[in-house]
């Protein structure tokens, strides 16, 4: 169960090796978190993220979880959730794609969609039923800033962040007065803490590397997002800090979260930028 | 009886979870709903007065007991009354006090039920003359797991499981209580300043056994040398003969004021640092230094709350978490440090409330114990506010004290065996009485009761 301060004591990953997700579980172990499922491919990297949060005294267990396999999700997740209650399921999976080769390959292109809406969307939906049924539980999703205004640079990555965005807040409208919550995360450009601790930099390594052996371009676009034209604006935020507002957002029981907080306002300008002068800013 | 789905939660209104709330009128429709509660089993709840999620059952069955509110007897003569679990305090008050008789144990509301008196086993400004609740209970009527009704005596271990027991182990569905005789309902009341914690400590040890009714008013905000300033307020029930003539001539008139008293009109969530500040010295140097004898209406002494509906929502959005301990005799020090590290955190609680506990009573899981009890609210959105709380467990624990589980709503579950000693008798009970899990509250998962 959540106490008064949201934080919950058993929580659901999916997406294991996210390295939001892993900074978010060690601030909720630090708190009152004594249960954590990674759900993620199978990978040394989820092995690695699970004796890291291991060491920090939670009991964890990885659990095989591909968002593309959306068939298997009822019973994959339903597992978890026949174990024990789970109080907060942090649906952290996505990828950013390349958009340079997604343009010319519809099919990787569609990859994209597929992980971060369609994915989400059959996830998201077990994951729902599986809460309200229980009567209580927090569904967090990671969702994008790229969602909220789609950019020229990365469309394909930032249409399907809308569309898991629309998704997560019309689930959480349906799941109003149920006990379950949805909260929705948007975050700017997170980039790893400059100085990262040790375990963070060993499984932020471990990742990159099963990305390149899964799809060699997906990092080097991820990086190129990474480092597009809001490099130097104070909109960059850390895994952190995406961690902390997730903590805040608990407490507070919000239905949305930006980070940082002046996403909000920055973004509520910027979506009444008529095109013609949008399709021109630098961003 | 009526089902509907309900997003529930405590007082506090902290922690919302979803359960079918059912409402029997009769102990038939009780039975049927305890019968047929699902996996994830049911819990009795009074009038949710409880602070954290003691009364909730995410996703199984609550029984809404306030539909079973049938005063059955009252022994006029010796002040025995039987009667459903879900009558409130407020109208034991309404139906006893014409007769003489009040509640042996009120807590600082009114609205709660019986059910929820010796569920919580709730103590008073009375409890060390009269100790908690359950000590004046002689007997209850108990749903069990299977559905069966069992008449539990006072002085048996499934008594002392239920007194203090968060309605875990079945559904009380009535009481037999001795009262307390009056012959007037108004208070005689004694009010005097401390200028700081050991000042009030010494006051309450030198005075509270010349007082039926003891309390203080602590304020959290002085720091330094006035650091736990208090006004402490002592009261009796005033016998007719000493009524001036106009009272007299209606001396057992029950007549809750809609208005609360000043200092309770004030929600502290409302202040910002400075003003609450100033509210609690106003109210400090407002209280006489030294006064006694003064009338007061019942209601007036024991609940100045009770006229502001809904006042809870003061908190905000986040809302509050109530945080009640105590420490033994002789563990003045731990009450001196946490004292001063929440008057040095500024923490914006203008309701604190400092008691001597007198002798505890034999429910495993009930809270007084002799010593120093200390009770406050804070709003849940105070930044900072868990690490602290959790790091004030750490202290109470190592004193050998307690929080108090009613009041309960984040406790960290490792900390509960050190401060409830029999809980292993409580756990293994349940196992035995409830193998399959009837009885589940939230409280119960997150503590793992
Ligand atoms: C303003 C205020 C002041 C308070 N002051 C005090 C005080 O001075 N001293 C004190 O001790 N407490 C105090 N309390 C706490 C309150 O007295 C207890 O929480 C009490 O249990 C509330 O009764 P309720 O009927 O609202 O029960 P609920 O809050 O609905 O339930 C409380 C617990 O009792 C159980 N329960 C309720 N009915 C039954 C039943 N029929 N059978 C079995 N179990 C049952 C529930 O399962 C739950 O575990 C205060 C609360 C408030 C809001
Ligand atoms: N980083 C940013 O700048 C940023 C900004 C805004 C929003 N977000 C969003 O926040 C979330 C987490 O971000 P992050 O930076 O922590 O990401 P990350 O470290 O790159 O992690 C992404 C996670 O998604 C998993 N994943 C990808 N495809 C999957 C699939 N088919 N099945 C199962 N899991 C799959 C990855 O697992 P593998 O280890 O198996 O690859 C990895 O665990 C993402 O949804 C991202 O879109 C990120």
């Amino acid at each position: 169960m959540k106490d008064a301060f949201g934080a919950p004591q058993s929580l659901l990953v999916l997406g294991g090796t996210s390295e939001i997700a892993l900074a978010t579980a060690r601030r909720l172990i630090a708190l009152r978190t004594r249960t954590v499922r990674l759900a993620g491919r199978p990978s040394p990297a989820l092995d690695a993220a699970a004796a890291e949060l291991r060491a920090r005294g939670a009991d964890v267990r990885t659990v095989d979880f591909d968002a593309l396999d959306s068939a298997s999700h009822e019973t994959t997740l339903g597992k978890v959730f026949a174990e024990g209650d789970i109080d907060m399921v942090l649906l952290a999976f996505g990828i950013a794609g390349d958009q340079g080769r997604d343009e010319e390959e519809p099919l990787a292109a569609v990859r994209v969609a597929q992980t971060n809406y369609t994915g989400a969307v059959s996830a998201g939906l077990v994951c729902a039923g599986a809460l309200q049924a229980q009567g209580h539980g927090s569904l967090v999703v990671l969702s994008s800033v790229a969602g909220e205004r789609v950019r020229r640079a990365d469309f394909i990555y930032g249409s399907s962040k809308a569309g898991l965005d629309a998704f997560a807040q019309g689930l959480g409208d349906a799941l109003h007065g149920t006990g379950a919550h949805v909260m929705v995360v948007r975050p700017g450009v997170v980039r790893p803490e400059p100085r990262a601790e040790a375990g963070a930099v060993r499984v932020a390594g471990a990742t990159q590397a099963a990305g390149v052996v899964q799809g060699a371009g997906a990092v080097r676009a991820a990086a190129r997002f990474v480092s597009a034209p809001l490099e130097a604006s104070p909109l960059t935020t850390t895994p952190d800090a995406v961690a902390e507002a997730i903590v805040t957002g608990l407490r507070r029981r919000s239905e949305t979260v930006w980070v940082p907080g002046s996403l909000r306002a920055v973004m509520s300008a910027l979506r009444h930028v008529p095109r013609p002068l949008f399709r021109r800013l630098p961003i | 009886m009526s089902v509907d789905t309900v997003s529930l939660t405590g007082w506090g209104r902290t922690a919302p979870t979803a359960a079918l709330r059912f409402r029997p009128r009769s102990y038939e429709e009780a039975a049927a709903t305890v019968r047929g509660c699902g996996p994830r089993g049911s819990i009795a709840r009074g009038l949710g007065r409880a602070h954290g999620d003691a009364a909730q059952n995410a996703g199984g069955s609550v029984l809404d007991m306030t539909a079973l509110n049938r005063v059955r007897t009252i022994d006029a003569g010796t002040g025995t009354v039987v009667c459903d679990a879900g009558v409130s305090l407020h109208r034991l008050m309404e139906v006893l006090l014409p007769l003489g008789w009040f509640v042996p144990v009120t807590p600082t509301t009114r609205y709660v039920t019986v059910g929820g008196a010796i569920g919580a086993d709730i103590h008073g400004h009375n409890q060390h003359v009269s100790g908690s609740f359950s000590r004046h209970v002689q007997e209850l009527e108990l749903l069990t797991a299977g559905g069966e009704i069992r008449t539990v005596r006072s002085g048996t271990s499934l008594f002392d499981a239920t007194a203090g027991g968060l309605g875990l182990t079945g559904v009380i569905l009535s009481a037999t209580l001795r009262c307390h005789r009056v012959t007037s309902s108004w208070m005689s009341v004694d009010t005097e300043r401390a200028v700081d914690l050991d000042d009030l400590l010494e006051r309450l040890c030198a005075g509270d056994h010349r007082y039926r009714y003891s309390a203080a008013w602590i304020d959290l905000r002085a720091r330094g040398r006035a650091t736990g300033r208090s006004v402490l307020t002592r009261g009796e029930h005033v016998p007719r003969y000493a009524l001036p003539a106009r009272a007299r001539r209606t001396p057992l008139a029950f007549r809750p004021g809609p208005l609360p008293t000043a200092p309770a009109l004030v929600p502290e969530a409302l202040l910002g640092g400075t003003p609450a500040a100033l509210f609690n010295e106003v109210r400090y140097r407002g209280a006489p230094r030294y006064r006694i004898g003064e009338l007061q209406r019942l209601a007036a002494f024991f609940h100045p709350l009770d006229g502001l509906p809904q006042w809870s929502r003061a908190h905000g959005r986040a809302g509050s978490v109530r945080y009640q301990f105590v420490v033994g005799h002789g563990r003045e020090e731990a009450l001196r440090r946490i004292v001063h590290r929440l008057s040095r955190r500024r923490c914006p609680s203008s309701n604190a409330v400092l008691k001597r506990f007198g002798t505890g009573d034999p429910g495993w899981l009930s809270f007084p114990v002799p010593g120093w009890t200390l009770a406050l609210d804070l709003p849940a959105a105070l930044p900072g506010l868990a690490r602290f709380l959790d790091s004030l467990d750490e202290e109470v624990a190592a004193a050998g004290g307690r929080v108090c589980l009613a009041k309960d709503s984040r406790l960290r579950p490792e900390l509960l065996a050190a401060m409830y000693p029999r809980l292993a008798d409580f756990r293994s009970l349940r196992a035995e009485l409830d193998p399959d899990g009837a009885f589940r509250s939230d409280l119960s998962r997150r503590l793992s009761l």
